[in-house]
């Protein structure tokens, strides 16, 4: 059931909340958890501590030992595990506690979250959730500070979502449990607690594979995701003082790609900036490009730019601005597809 | 399997011999010895809080109450030997030789705080759980390969026993007879899952059972016992005996991490009050007093020395030259990739640090 954003929004005046993002991805848990007996939850120190971040706070408490899991320490294991629940007619929604710390459990899902509905024919499906906090920029150890999206979205079989602001991410876990197939829900742990935003207290779903223009834009447009979307705005900003308009659009669904939202606001603008923190080599802003090439090449005026992060490890913090796009980079490609 | 797997001390709480035999090996130079590295690492581990608390370090990872396991174990070590620490385990590192300024540089999130030091084999210390079991394995097996008699030691948790890496890696290593020991800290939490909810074992020596080497449970707060318990599984490695998997028991006073609020998960008061109780520096203080080999100006002396040594080392960390951006692209690869090199050059036309 795909309702829309703005329907939504006015047809709740009541119940609604201010929340930060993490309080929103709490919200939308415990809403699920009300709502259907069959979905429950697993992970690392999920509940009597209610997640590192806190996004499982509280619920153990009312749901109980059953429903909120505090899972030994084995991604393996507990992905595992939920495959055998999904198969056997639950809604499991796992949380990996970082993003970096899923590759123990990459092989389950390469070889098992992602194919069981092909391996047999659709006769069994695999309706579960991985939520993963990820990205660089909170002084976070080694590894815990991953981008890997594309490693996903490249993998057949998953669908990839990356909400910017609480109101999204509460709209698109819920839509992503209640999807029939897996999907990785990467959450950007750089906005967990940056702005609050009015989240409507019910079960409202936002549709998966469809991005946003946040702003609309005639000259450049840029596109983004995740941790990334506050910089582009900002990029976008410090342009309209120089007098260049730039559309920003959120893809918020990483797999599959919002072909048509691409297409559109190229053909508007003929130039385009790509912003992710993940890898440039093979990350999802080169899957863009292709989708630009085949739809929209003639309408091109520049070639596109990608402010990506590099090739490299994510550094540890002392470097960790470096390795991320920035304002300033992302404003200096935008100068350059506009004045080429 | 309390009983088939015992906890093995030397002394007990009150600091008293358990098992005299050991004395001769345990002579007053080598009791400061330990003594020393404990409250060497004690002070750097309180220094560490301290200034993650102040902001002038990221998040840190305290191990107090586990000094006893760190250093036990360490000084167990041959100068040759491997070291595979876990974020938890630089007091660990320290002791058996690791940088201290480096160690300080890593906290401050640079990475030439994983620099391995020349003289000794300690790698940086393993984030993800449990993933370097197997590497010790690997390392231990060529050791065996070039015919030395080298062994290396890897630490873990817990919590990394229910990880599939800390079978893979002992199997293996039981498979070939690699000269290497599992040391095992069970600090009786993996953040907030305590042990009884970790696994249905009963201890985490009898998992030794499974792959046909010796498992061995000892006390984690009395250093001796720690001592001489990895003693014996390195000298029953490098005789080409194989692997020995080693629970020391043991507990962690404070918070997982700085960023971590214990109270959401064990009563900390409960930890507070017997924390004196426990702890294993006192425990070995008291030892040292029945034996009347303690003397408060030594301690005064050792502990002015480590005082200093630690604020020359925090003032070095503070005035460390600015990271160079091109570190982060210049070993990725022994050659730089055209791809490396173009970023790296793109973003130094930048300036750098945009
Ligand atoms: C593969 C992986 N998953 C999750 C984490 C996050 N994490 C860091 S420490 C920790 C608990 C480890 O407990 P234990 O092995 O008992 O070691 P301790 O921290 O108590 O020394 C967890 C879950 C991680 N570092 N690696």
């Amino acid at each position: 059931m795909a309702l829309s954003k703005v329907a939504n929004k006015q047809a709740v005046q009541v119940g609604v909340k201010e929340l930060t993002m993490i309080q929103a991805i709490n919200d939308g848990l415990k809403t699920m958890l009300e709502e259907d007996p069959k979905t429950l939850l697993l992970g690392e120190d999920i509940g009597k501590n209610g997640g590192v971040f806190r996004a499982t706070d509280g619920l153990q408490d009312v749901f109980g030992e059953k429903r909120v899991i505090d899972t030994p320490l084995s991604e393996a294991g507990f992905v595992g595990t939920a495959v055998g629940m999904a198969l056997n007619g639950l809604k499991p929604v796992v949380e990996i506690q970082f993003l970096g710390f899923v590759y123990p459990a990459f092989e389950q899902i390469a070889t098992h979250v992602t194919r069981m509905r092909t391996r047999t024919l659709g006769y069994y499906s695999m309706p579960m959730v991985i939520r993963a906090p990820y990205g660089a920029g909170v002084r976070s150890p080694e590894i815990h500070s991953d981008s890997v999206e594309a490693l996903f979205v490249h993998l057949p079989g998953i669908k990839v979502v990356c909400p910017s602001t609480p109101y999204d991410a509460k709209g698109l876990l819920l839509a992503s449990i209640a999807d029939p197939d897996p999907v990785l829900f990467l959450e950007p742990m750089r906005l967990y607690r940056g702005k609050r935003q009015e989240v409507p207290a019910h079960d409202y779903r936002i549709e998966l594979g469809k991005g946003e223009i946040v702003q609309q834009g005639e000259d450049v447009t840029i596109f983004a995701w995740g941790a990334m979307m506050p910089i582009a705005m900002e990029a976008a900003e410090l342009m309209k003082e120089q007098g260049i308009s730039c559309e920003v659009i959120d893809l918020r669904t990483l797999y599959p790609l919002d072909k048509a939202i691409i297409a559109d606001s190229v053909q508007k603008t003929g130039r385009v900036v790509i912003i992710h923190e993940g890898h440039e080599t093979g990350g999802v802003g080169s899957e863009i490009v292709s989708v630009i090439m085949e739809t929209s090449f003639l309408y091109l005026r520049a070639p596109i730019e990608k402010v990506t992060g590099f090739d490299v490890p994510v550094p540890l913090f002392a470097l960790e601005h470096t390795y991320l796009p920035t304002t300033e980079r992302v404003s200096q490609a935008i100068q350059k597809v506009y004045s080429f | 399997m309390r009983e088939k797997y015992p906890l093995l001390q030397i002394i007990d709480q009150e600091g008293k011999w358990l098992d005299e035999s050991n004395e001769e090996g345990l002579l007053e130079e080598k009791v400061k010895q330990f003594y020393y590295h404990m409250l060497r690492i004690r002070t750097y581990d309180q220094k560490g809080v301290a200034l993650q608390r102040q902001g002038r370090i990221g998040t840190y990872v305290p191990f107090a109450g586990q000094e006893a396991a760190q250093v036990g174990s360490a000084l167990a070590l041959g100068n040759e030997d491997w070291m595979f620490p876990t974020y938890r385990d630089h007091g660990a590192s320290l002791t058996f030789g690791a940088d201290l300024d480096r160690m300080l540089l890593h906290w401050n999130g640079r990475i030439e705080g994983c620099l391995p030091s020349r003289e000794k084999k300690i790698m940086p210390a393993s984030i993800p759980i449990a993933t370097h079991l197997p590497h010790a394995t690997g390392a231990a097996m060529a050791e065996g390969y070039k015919g030395t008699r080298n062994a290396a030691i890897a630490y873990f948790g817990d919590g990394a026993t229910s990880e599939g890496d800390f079978h893979e890696g002992i199997n293996i290593a039981s498979v070939f007879k690699a000269p290497v020991v599992f040391f095992n800290q069970n600090n009786g939490y993996a953040i907030s899952l305590p042990v009884e909810k970790q696994m249905n074992s009963e201890t985490i020596a009898q998992k030794a059972e499974a792959y046909g080497i010796p498992g061995v449970r000892v006390d984690g707060m009395d250093v001796f016992a720690v001592y001489f318990a990895v003693s014996e599984a390195l000298e029953r490695s490098r005789s080409g005996k194989g692997p020995t998997l080693i629970e020391a028991v043991t507990m962690r006073f404070g918070a997982h991490t700085t960023a971590d609020d214990p109270s959401k998960y064990r009563d900390q008061a409960e930890v507070n009050r017997i924390r004196d109780q426990v702890d294993p520096l006192l425990r070995l203080e008291k030892h040292m007093k029945h034996r009347g080999i303690w003397e408060m100006a030594w301690r005064d002396s050792i502990e002015t020395a480590i005082q200093d040594e630690l604020e020359a080392a925090i003032k070095r960390m503070e005035t460390y030259e600015q990271p160079a951006v091109s570190d982060m692209f210049d070993h990725v690869f022994a050659e730089p990739t055209w791809t490396i090199e173009k970023q790296k050059q793109r973003i130094l036309s930048t300036g750098g640090s945009s």
